[in-house]
């Protein structure tokens, strides 16, 4: 039986080899310094103080144009007053109520939809002929805004969460599925053949083979999955106004019916920033497994 | 296991074979029961049909023998890449039997073809597991197939971290983690610097000789097939057909640069270009 034989080598190879290969490597990058550590920590800041600099700039010049005259003017506050609003808000449990409410309708609605999308797409890409039809269902779901299966849940399921989840399903499901379908569909035959000549076959080429292949394009469907998901949510707290139900939706229903643009606003950023947060876990995790590939350059701002 | 003496006697030494010996099955022959690492017979391949169809492969046979070297050398258009495949199990001939005797195949192509999500040691492993070694050994296999072609180090490296070179050296590991009798090589150099090249080709003639492996390396490049094949097989272009074989006498150690090489190298390239004039 064939073990270890590298005593073999002629040692004058052996250093040849190692010295080619520490000459194409290049030089080892000089790792972290303080210094360089807090140029990336700026250059990844100041484009989002700037974006915020921005907005702030924006509602106070809207603020200043007086818009719809001297009526309502007290409706329109400016960045100050606003933001007081919000502080105040975050100092209340009903806000926090309200976000736990949606963010736990979010995960379920979620979770929901990455099962169903999931194994869609497991069978489907195992299936050609289901992959076809698959493929031109979940195109045509996608082109129609989920807001319009509303009136559709509503009667199926009555004004209930169940609703609610029913359309986060229909608008994140098909992203989920379509991602996993790529990804398999994308699978380089070059590594399916280096595969098969391993002698992985059935299971075996799946688990250790077609899903890490297919990962990244799974994961750019999570993530549009999870967009449609969350527009979904929100449109279906606006308008599936539950009794006895406290949510994000429902918090911006109140302040259009008082009339107090200030708390609209507050309720706004709130779910913007969670937006954003999401968005942010979702582009780390796409980063580090594109870095781990080397299907990313690092590129460093000079 | 027995170990070939591959700077030894060769074989058959320094006479070149009649076509009529290598060609054709030659059922009960001497020498031909159980020295046939591989061996084809007739075989054919057709892509397509009717007047479109193309004839990449036409009635060809060809033996190698256990621990034998055979460079598989043609212009464009001869059909190596479609032999290999056959030869592997990923392609099924039109006509004609592929016989390897039950022995473990493994085949390395031009491109390394390691998955970016795994380290270099999780690449030799996975072949492990696929041959089902138990969890407990894979590890300590895995590095010291890398230690064979001095990887050691870099076990934990992804692929996009390592070089050509050293991509293509994980791949020969994974190869040979499929602890394979026979090893077909689809130009796995062709990607290279010469520089690279000359030390791999080194590092291969001592690998399958500690290993007494089978080899049916396919290449373009008839210096890299002179340096290390023990037999040189000519090709014709569409359909590929046997045209030429050359016995490679071993004298010693060989290099690109030996004069030897390079003689065998002008008198296969002659004869190649003959057949690219019949095309032309």
């Amino acid at each position: 039986m064939a073990s270890t034989q590298t005593s073999g080598a002629p040692a004058r190879q052996t250093s040849a080899i190692a010295g080619l290969d520490s000459l194409e490597l290049g030089p080892v990058s000089t790792g972290r310094s303080p210094g360089r550590l807090a140029r990336k920590t700026w250059a990844a800041t100041w484009p989002k103080l700037l974006a915020i600099a921005l907005v702030l700039g924006a509602w106070q010049l809207f603020h200043l144009s007086n818009f719809r005259g001297d009526t309502a003017s007290g409706l329109v506050k400016g960045p100050g007053p606003g933001l007081a609003n919000l502080w105040d808000q975050l100092h209340h449990a009903t806000l926090w109520q309200a976000i736990g409410d949606t963010a736990q309708t979010a995960v379920t609605g979620y979770l929901l939809a990455l099962v169903i999308g999931s194994i869609i797409g497991a069978v489907a890409s195992r299936i050609p002929p289901l992959r076809a039809a698959t493929g031109s269902i979940i195109s045509g779901l996608q082109t129609m805004p989920s807001i319009a299966w509303f009136p559709f849940a509503i009667i199926l399921f009555g004004t209930s969460v169940s609703a609610i989840l029913f359309v986060m399903v229909l608008g994140a499901a098909p992203s989920i599925a379509n991602g996993l379908i790529t990804g398999v569909n994308y699978t380089p035959p070059m590594l399916l053949r280096a595969g098969r000549t391993m002698g992985l076959r059935g299971v075996a080429l799946y688990r250790y083979l077609i899903l890490p292949a297919s990962l990244p394009a799974y994961l750019a469907g999570l993530r549009q999955g999870w967009a449609f998901a969350w527009r979904s949510l929100m449109a279906g707290e606006l308008l599936v106004i539950i009794v006895g139900h406290l949510s994000l939706g429902i918090l911006l229903n109140n302040a259009q019916d008082n009339q107090d643009l200030a708390s609209a606003i507050s309720i706004m950023i709130v779910i913007l920033v969670i937006g954003i947060m999401i968005d942010a876990v979702f582009t780390k995790t796409d980063l580090a497994v594109r870095r781990r590939r080397g299907l990313l350059i690092d590129a460093q701002p000079a | 296991m027995k170990v070939l003496q591959r700077n030894g006697v060769p074989p058959c030494p320094g006479q070149p074979r009649s076509r009529a010996l290598l060609n054709g099955p030659r059922p009960g022959g001497p020498g031909s029961g159980d020295d046939a690492a591989i061996r084809l017979t007739e075989i054919s391949k057709v892509y397509g049909r009717g007047t479109g169809a193309v004839h990449a492969v036409d009635r060809l046979s060809l033996t190698v023998r256990d621990g034998e070297f055979v460079c598989l050398v043609g212009a464009s258009g001869c059909g190596k890449s479609t032999l290999l495949s056959i030869v592997a199990g990923l392609d099924t001939p039109t006509a004609g039997q592929v016989d390897t005797g039950g022995r473990h195949v493994a085949i390395m192509f031009q491109e390394p073809a390691l998955f970016p999500w795994l380290t270099a040691r999780r690449n030799v492993e996975l072949a492990l597991r696929a041959r089902r070694v138990p969890r407990y050994q894979r590890r300590q296999r895995a590095i010291e197939l890398l230690e064979t072609v001095h990887l050691g180090d870099f076990a934990g490296k992804r692929p996009h971290e390592l070089s050509g070179g050293m991509r293509q050296r994980v791949a020969l590991a994974r190869a040979l983690a499929q602890d394979a009798d026979v090893l077909l090589m689809d130009e796995p150099f062709g990607a290279l610097d010469a520089m690279t090249r000359d030390l791999l080709h080194d590092e291969l003639e001592r690998i399958c000789s500690e290993r007494s492996l089978s080899v049916l390396f396919v290449t373009h490049n008839v210096r890299e097939a002179a340096r290390l094949g023990d037999r040189v097989v000519l090709l014709s272009s569409r359909p590929g057909r046997v045209i030429g074989e050359y016995e490679v006498p071993r004298t010693g150690p060989r290099r690109i640069d030996s004069a030897s090489v390079a003689g065998l190298a002008s008198t296969v390239t002659d004869r190649l270009r003959e057949e690219m004039k019949r095309h032309g």
